[in-house]
């Protein structure tokens, strides 16, 4: 082989090398390196108990109220197939809305609630004008009413808590 | 019809070529930021939930794909610089590390600026925003370690190898949304289509080539000043009409 053939091949698998390294150390990191658990794994106890952790998913549609002092607000979390409720004190990002993605941070205290000290908006890879949007929100309305599978969203989350 | 590829890699001639390249690519992309900038502000619709303040997109995607880009390219420049020896290619990689590093700076800017009335945060260590803080990182690294060894072979190859090896971190950006769960959102970009109205792909478009024009003009202008101040002892600097004539006015 001439010096930069080898020069080549050295190249090559190192990068294959560290790329390896760097893919198990990431896989064995899986769980730290997610930013945020979901309400499943909350369930099967996945999430870690007793201490602060993230919690992410949609804001279930119905679940917002608010508290007479105006800043606390219960809603709950859901990921389709379980739900997780929360109850934050604080001012709420713009595009915190029923139906849209959230990630929460707090702690699951004892009356079965995660007590939120950071609620942030997650928002989705579609970017439409509101016309778009509202033609969109008919249509699908329209399937829904001629299905009869309206509010099935709602429906298929609203699992008991039982903590 | 045998053109000589490798006429280009030597400094002496790729000299000349990126000077009379250097406008067409600046101008060019003058015009599309215009266009683009156009587009992004007076045509494009305002977005269904985040108002008007989706516009950074305009700015930070372009940013964003041009960072990821420029490294693999830049570790590209630097392993072929390792392999076959040649000058130019250090010399490329070198020129563009600082546009790369401007460019993951920019990303990370606009993104914290457009995080928190979206998100509610300027920043979150998830991990999208962590590898591409590394990315930075790795730019400002290679233009460190290239600047700390004062051989500039020696320094070349150094800053060839950080190259390479952190050429692993830009998979994991692209695919990072994708592996973990992230606040990050998914990509609007796939290759089965683009979940995006097409005035607001108009201007994304437009402003991506703007910036990559940008990337060329910039890149090219400052290899220029590299292959000078690299080959300052050689004698066809030292008889280039602008160097003479230099030297002549002192």
């Amino acid at each position: 082989m001439k010096p930069r053939q080898k020069r080549f091949v050295y190249i090559i698998v190192a990068v294959a090398a560290i790329g390896l390294a760097v893919g198990l150390v990431l896989n064995a990191l899986k769980d730290n390196v997610s930013l945020y658990f979901t309400p499943t794994q909350v369930y099967n106890k996945e999430a870690p108990e007793g201490r602060s952790f993230r919690i992410g998913g949609l804001v279930e549609a119905g679940s917002v109220k608010r508290e007479a002092d105006g800043l606390t607000v219960h809603f709950a979390i859901t990921d389709l197939h379980k739900s997780l409720p929360v109850v934050y004190k604080g001012i709420l990002p713009d595009l915190f809305k029923e139906g849209k993605g959230v990630v929460a941070q707090g702690k699951i205290e004892a009356d079965g609630l995660m007590h939120a000290s950071e609620v942030l908006a997650k928002h989705d890879e579609n970017y439409m004008p509101p016309e778009a949007k509202d033609a969109l929100d008919k249509a699908a309305a329209a399937n829904a009413a001629a299905t009869g599978a309206a509010s099935s969203v709602g429906a298929a989350s609203a699992v008991p808590v039982a903590q | 019809m045998a053109i000589n590829w490798f006429k280009y890699s030597a400094p002496t001639t790729f000299y000349g070529l990126a000077g009379k390249l250097v406008p067409w690519f600046a101008v060019a992309s003058a015009a599309l930021f215009a266009v683009g900038l156009y587009i992004g502000f007076a045509v494009a619709p305002m977005d269904a939930t985040q108002g008007e303040f989706y516009r950074i997109i305009f700015i930070h995607v372009p940013a964003s794909i041009l960072s990821m880009f420029l490294y693999l390219i830049m570790a590209g420049y630097a392993a072929l610089g390792l392999i076959f020896n040649t000058r130019l290619s250090a010399m490329m990689a070198s020129a563009m590390a600082p546009t790369g590093a401007l460019f993951a700076f920019i990303s990370l800017w606009t993104g914290a600026l457009w995080g928190k009335p979206m998100w509610g945060a300027w920043w979150v260590w998830d991990a999208r925003m962590t590898s591409e803080l590394i990315l930075l990182f790795l730019y400002l690294g290679f233009i460190a370690l290239h600047s700390s060894i004062d051989d500039p072979r020696r320094a070349d190859r150094a800053a060839a190898l950080l190259a390479i090896v952190g050429s692993v971190n830009v998979p994991i950006i692209y695919f990072s949304v994708k592996w973990w769960n992230t606040l990050h959102q998914g990509s609007t970009i796939k290759f089965s289509g683009t979940s995006m109205h097409i005035a607001m792909q108009q201007a994304m478009f437009t402003m991506l080539a703007a910036c990559w024009l940008y990337a060329i003009a910039v890149t090219l202008a400052r290899v220029r000043s590299i292959i000078l101040e690299r080959e300052k002892q050689t004698k066809w600097v030292s008889e280039l009409p602008e160097v003479a004539q230099g030297e002549g006015k002192q």
